[in-house]
């Protein structure tokens, strides 16, 4: 789970992270007086989910609250295109006004999961600002990392080497150690997936403060933090993706014009593979479930027919413990229930009930186009989208 | 013979009065798998469909010399489950339950680290040495006792997988099911040592996923360790049509700062000389074919 930088930094101050003063707001007047609270020079931030705002115009300074206000009314409602959101862009519904700072230097600092030995890692460089795969590719060795574990969290002396890492010295590195074990400590309190600060902002004074921030969650510990799940914004999220939420279906939207609805995440990644394999290009990734009930893949139907964009629908259901009869009863159900259906539909089962399922399909008072294996599947739908026979 | 699971293999059911657990401690029962226990605390005493129920692994174990366990414990409990298994003594725990947080797994590998079980999963289809037994939630009747090795991170692409070698009449040793998520208890090079030293594998179908690294890990190890010219492997990476951010369903499923991506997996894959298929169709023919039948 995602949210916004402006909720980020509401929790990392919590733990005791410095940030710049700022207030989010929807209203272009307000963004004004809050300017004035700061001495009227302030930083207008665009905030949506995704990455890149600067890019895309959606991050500006005004020197005056006039100026604040009316750059607030340009950025709040723009469709904010970023190298992250695609080209439709992301609306902007809320802007972080904050404080403008003296910029020293700026630098880079993330904890995320290290999956290959099972600990957070911190990462830090002292090119801040900068996309982190591009330092990555480019200079690898310019990236610090340090890992932590998780049962005693950021140890003094690592706090230590990490600002070390990032070339501080003094009173300024004694902060970013703080800062750095604060970050962990939020990090492991808040069942976080990742916690980017790009950029790490040291000030002519010597401060160090979170300039931007990002947090990501794990969804699957989100059942035991309430507080962090209600700063979910489903606005930011596609509307498709999130009506399939609803049904425990995992649904992601892509933009090709063949649907396919799969038992299992493996099989349906596959079942992507293998429509652009022979040419086609999969309208959505969807996870119907290993044990797929009737209604999950009547609701699952529903969901894909309602992209515009699809041309063929391909249903590849493995019963293991899913029965193929459930199966081929909940997409009949589905049609009938939409009533007019004209796109091919072409179905691959195999399993548990097979010949029950298959029989289930040809009574159908629908033509059904039956593909007899994966490759046989891919051959007929990418067919049948260009509208051709196989 | 097989690996992990065979004729010696006595299982409890850690979850066993659940709707799942109950379903699926049958299944591996009918199966031919001696399911000699469940455990539910506070319901030590029942019985489901005869099998005894424990209030804990310890007594059951005890009670009954079981000595692989079978979790179907809801998610914020199943962290505590394993723990529980490899504490009694348990030597192989095959964790079904998905949706375990990360920060859980966490805790459980460091607990690991004095308590050695092998751990299988979490948020995977189990393990199956056909012929022997299985432990886990696949469909038994698509399986056939045989030579071939499958390692998958995933269920039904891994039911795909075999149902096109049983098509062509070639059987599986094991099936291993390594599970979905991005920190779990086995990893494939830890199936494929196994393997190595099973002389009943002659072959062995090896499909990844994208994220992380363990692929590439896994291909190296293989260049290194596993005489491909006699013994074939055959490999598969789902998710090439992944874009990049997303988490295509398993949460270790993600390409992630340009890492992961199926490309780069399939090279690695290439390079250790494994046979890289680009189609999950073709997964049974490319093993006939490399064993040169």
């Amino acid at each position: 789970m995602k949210i916004h930088e402006y909720q980020a930094k509401e929790i990392l101050r919590r733990y005791g992270v410095a940030t710049p003063r700022g207030q989010v707001t929807d209203d272009p007047e307000e963004a004004g007086r809050i300017a004035e609270g700061f001495g009227g020079r302030a930083v207008v931030k665009a905030q949506i989910h995704a990455g890149g705002r600067g890019k895309g115009g959606g991050v500006k300074v005004g020197k005056s609250p006039e100026e604040v206000k009316e750059l607030a009314g340009k950025i709040l409602g723009m469709q904010l295109v970023t190298p992250q959101t695609g080209p439709e862009g992301q609306k902007v519904r809320k802007v972080l006004v904050e404080e403008a700072l003296d910029i020293a230097s700026e630098l880079y600092l993330s904890v995320t999961l290290d999956r290959a030995n099972g600990k957070p890692v911190i990462m830090a460089s002292v090119s801040g600002g900068m996309d982190i795969e591009e330092v990555a590719a480019h200079d690898p060795s310019a990236i610090f990392r340090l890992h932590v574990d998780p049962q005693l969290g950021l140890l003094p002396f690592q706090g230590r080497a990490v600002a070390r890492g990032l070339k501080l010295k003094g009173d300024t590195a004694r902060k970013c150690g703080k800062l750095v074990a604060a970050l962990i400590k939020a990090y492991l309190d808040t069942d976080a997936s990742l916690v980017e600060i790009n950029p790490l902002l040291i000030t002519g004074g010597g401060d160090v403060l979170a300039l931007d921030a990002k947090m990501n969650f794990d969804d699957n510990a989100m059942f035991r933090r309430p507080d962090i799940l209600a700063m979910r914004d489903i606005e930011e999220e596609d509307p498709s993706e999130v009506e399939a939420g609803k049904f425990n279906l995992n649904y992601i939207k892509l933009d090709g014009s063949i649907a396919c609805m799969v038992n299992g995440a493996g099989l349906a990644m596959a079942t992507m593979d293998i429509i652009q394999l022979h040419g086609g290009s999969p309208a959505n990734f969807l996870d119907v479930g290993g044990s797929a009930s009737q209604e999950a893949v009547k609701n699952a139907f529903r969901i894909l027919v309602s992209d515009p964009n699809v041309k063929a629908v391909l249903i590849n259901i493995f019963g293991g413990i899913a029965r193929t009869d459930r199966i081929a009863n909940g997409v009949v159900g589905a049609i009938q229930e939409l009533g007019n259906v004209t796109l091919p539909v072409v179905v691959r089962l195999e399993g548990t009930n097979v010949t029950l399922g298959r029989q289930i399909l040809r009574d159908a008072p629908f033509s059904f186009i039956v593909a007899e294996d994966m490759e046989d599947a891919a051959t007929k739908v990418v067919a049948a989208a260009e509208g051709r026979a196989a | 013979m097989a690996i992990w699971v065979n004729d010696e293999t006595r299982l409890l059911v850690q979850g066993i009065t659940g709707k799942e657990g109950t379903f699926h401690a049958l299944g591996c029962r009918e199966y031919g798998t001696k399911v000699v226990a469940g455990v539910t605390p506070g319901k030590g005493g029942e019985t489901v469909e005869g099998i005894p129920v424990f209030d804990s692994v310890e007594e059951a174990r005890g009670e009954t010399g079981a000595n692989a366990s079978m979790i179907f414990v809801p998610p914020p409990f199943a962290a505590d489950a394993i723990m529980e298994s490899a504490a009694a003594g348990i030597e192989l725990t095959v964790c079904i339950t998905e949706g375990i947080p990360v920060n859980d797994m966490l805790q459980v590998k460091a607990f690991l680290r004095d308590h050695p079980t092998r751990l299988i999963g979490p948020n995977c289809p189990g393990v199956i040495s056909p012929g022997y037994a299985k432990i886990g939630i696949m469909p038994g009747h698509i399986h056939k006792k045989g030579s071939v090795g499958v390692i998958s991170r995933s269920g039904t692409l891994t039911y795909e997988a075999v149902w096109q070698l049983s098509n062509l009449d070639f059987g599986q040793s094991t099936c291993v099911g390594i599970g979905g998520d991005p920190v779990n208890g086995t990893n494939f090079i830890d199936v494929l040592s196994a393997f190595k030293d099973d002389a009943s594998t002659e072959a062995v179908i090896f499909i990844g996923e994208i994220g992380g690294d363990a692929e590439e890990k896994a291909a190296t190890w293989c260049r290194e360790n596993w005489d491909l010219e006699r013994r074939p492997i055959v490999g598969f990476i789902a998710g090439r049509t992944a874009p990049p951010g997303r988490r295509m369903g398993h949460a270790g499923a993600i390409v992630a700062g340009g890492k992961g991506t199926a490309a780069e997996k399939m090279q690695a894959m290439k390079d250790a000389g494994i046979h890289v298929v680009e189609s999950p169709g073709h997964l049974g023919e490319t093993v006939k074919r490399a064993l040169g039948r």
